[in-house]
């Protein structure tokens, strides 16, 4: 397997504060905004935004969650793989919120399906946008578009992109494994 | 945390590992954060009927059952014994099967009889879930009072637990023991000796005929009812003097010295083993126990919903 890196940390890094911006422009104080990272991996992804949001830019409240989609998925008993719970922390309501749903790749779409049913259970949000470090934009099942893209990667379906974050796996990095 | 339970059925504590209990214990964490939110309900078993068959009485452990199962989005149908073709003289094995034909694929049983899950899973094509055989086994009732604790004590392992009052008619009490002592508690029973078993001491449990005594021992005790509808014999003189021997009072509990938790899996005879001071009092985790019933049982339900037949690709 060929492991061609597609961005290493100094380039996430300015992706992470370019997406960061974006948020900000739209968001502008994060008064009735709630960052929603997808476990496990956006939350990684939304820990980072939180923090450029917080640091470098000042914003001292901002409501942050995660969610789990196991039980939303639509692939139960269809998959050979197991597939393990996680913990959902959404200790605030979302009725009429703006919800910035985070994950780190977005590939076929079903993950962010699962995730709006999911999100449904916890009240009517304003609003849901969607923030994605890498979109794998040839390879989408479901009309779903993300508006807020880290990079965009074309590859095909049986390639797969690993993200790997410094917290769990010693550095940032994003790999096209072929 | 791997996420499959080593067993295909749920048929007792015994037969599981402490693997199995831990995975149960977390997915039902995931379940009890779920339906406390607004909307209750996940998709996940929306493809799966589960027949509730209860050839006995029961209130709260049918209501946590289809709750759970609609929780969960499965179809659910009911059967109980009495008004149905059991009465006619149809055998277990043709009633299981008839409902099973209505392309059934999960059977929650409570029976008299010991054993009856067990025979079913080896006689059915079925996922089998025990609600209670006779006076073997309540294995969700054991995982709910366990889990229970665990959210009120943190780690079992080494705690002093009791198990109090009728031990010989109680399916709960073998349940609990099993669990609790796979988990490393200490587990004591208090009870007259004539409502304790023989065989009990092959568990490694502590025998005690002292209430008092117990209690100051134990971090947490577990009270179960007197079953009047299960005695047959003289085996104590009155629930009076029961009462008088073996009920626990509030000012019993207050007078110990420290906070016990109190544990009651229901249905409760207030002023037999628990008066309604003690029941109702902040020693109590009795509606606790309730709602991680509903939990636990999502948790189960699910697991074993993962294991069977795969859809064809």
């Amino acid at each position: 397997m060929k492991h061609k890196v597609l961005l290493d940390s100094q380039k996430i890094d300015i992706v992470l504060h370019r997406l960061a911006c974006q948020l900000l422009e739209k968001h502008i104080d994060f008064s009735n905004t709630v960052l929603l990272g997808l476990q496990p991996r956006g939350v990684y992804l939304s820990h980072r935004i939180e923090k450029i949001l917080k640091e470098k830019y000042g914003i001292s409240s901002l409501l942050h969650g995660k969610l789990d989609i196991t039980f939303f998925r639509d692939d139960f008993r269809r998959s050979d793989k197991i597939i393990t719970a996680q913990e959902t922390n959404l200790d605030f309501s979302i009725e009429n919120k703006s919800v910035v749903l985070i994950d780190d790749v977005l590939f076929t779409g079903r993950s962010v399906r699962a995730a709006l049913t999911a999100i449904d259970t916890f009240g009517r949000p304003k609003e849901v946008e969607l923030l994605i470090l890498i979109d794998r934009r040839f390879s989408r099942l479901f009309p779903i578009y993300p508006d807020y893209i880290g990079v965009h990667v074309d590859s095909i379906e049986n390639n797969k992109v690993k993200v790997e974050w410094k917290e769990n796996e010693q550095k940032d990095a994003v790999y096209l494994i072929e | 945390m791997e996420g499959q339970l080593s067993v295909n059925h749920l048929l007792g504590i015994k037969y599981l590992t402490n693997k199995d209990l831990a995975l149960i214990f977390k997915t039902a964490e995931y379940f009890k954060e779920i339906i406390n939110r607004p909307i209750k309900k996940v998709p996940t078993l929306r493809d799966i009927t589960i027949a509730n068959i209860f050839f006995e009485n029961s209130t709260r452990t049918k209501l946590s059952f289809e709750l759970a199962e609609k929780r969960l989005n499965a179809d659910v149908i009911n059967f109980s014994a009495s008004g149905s073709s059991v009465k006619k003289g149809e055998s277990l094995i043709d009633t299981v099967n008839n409902i099973l034909a209505m392309k059934v694929d999960m059977v929650v049983i409570r029976h008299s009889s010991p054993g009856v899950p067990v025979f079913l899973s080896n006689h059915v094509n079925s996922c089998i879930i025990n609600a209670g055989d006779g006076t073997n086994e309540h294995p969700s009732q054991g995982l709910l009072d366990a889990f229970s604790l665990q959210e009120r004590l943190g780690d079992i392992k080494g705690k002093k637990i009791a198990i109090i009052g009728d031990i010989l008619h109680s399916r709960v009490a073998l349940s609990n023991i099993y669990t609790l002592k796979m988990l490393g508690a200490e587990v004591k029973i208090c009870a007259p000796l004539s409502l304790i078993p023989k065989h009990l001491k092959t568990l490694g449990v502590e025998i005690d005929t002292d209430l008092h005594r117990t209690l100051s021992w134990c971090d947490a005790a577990n009270v179960l009812r007197i079953q009047q509808e299960r005695i047959k014999d003289n085996l104590f003189p009155s629930v009076r003097e029961y009462a008088a021997a073996y009920g626990i009072k509030l000012s019993t509990l207050n007078s110990l010295g420290k906070k016990i938790v109190l544990l009651h899996p229901g249905p409760i005879n207030r002023g037999v083993e628990l008066t309604s001071d003690a029941a109702d009092s902040e020693h109590a985790i009795i509606l606790d126990q309730v709602e991680n019933g509903v939990a636990i049982r999502m948790a189960i339900m699910y697991l074993l919903s993962s294991k069977f037949k795969k859809h064809e690709k």
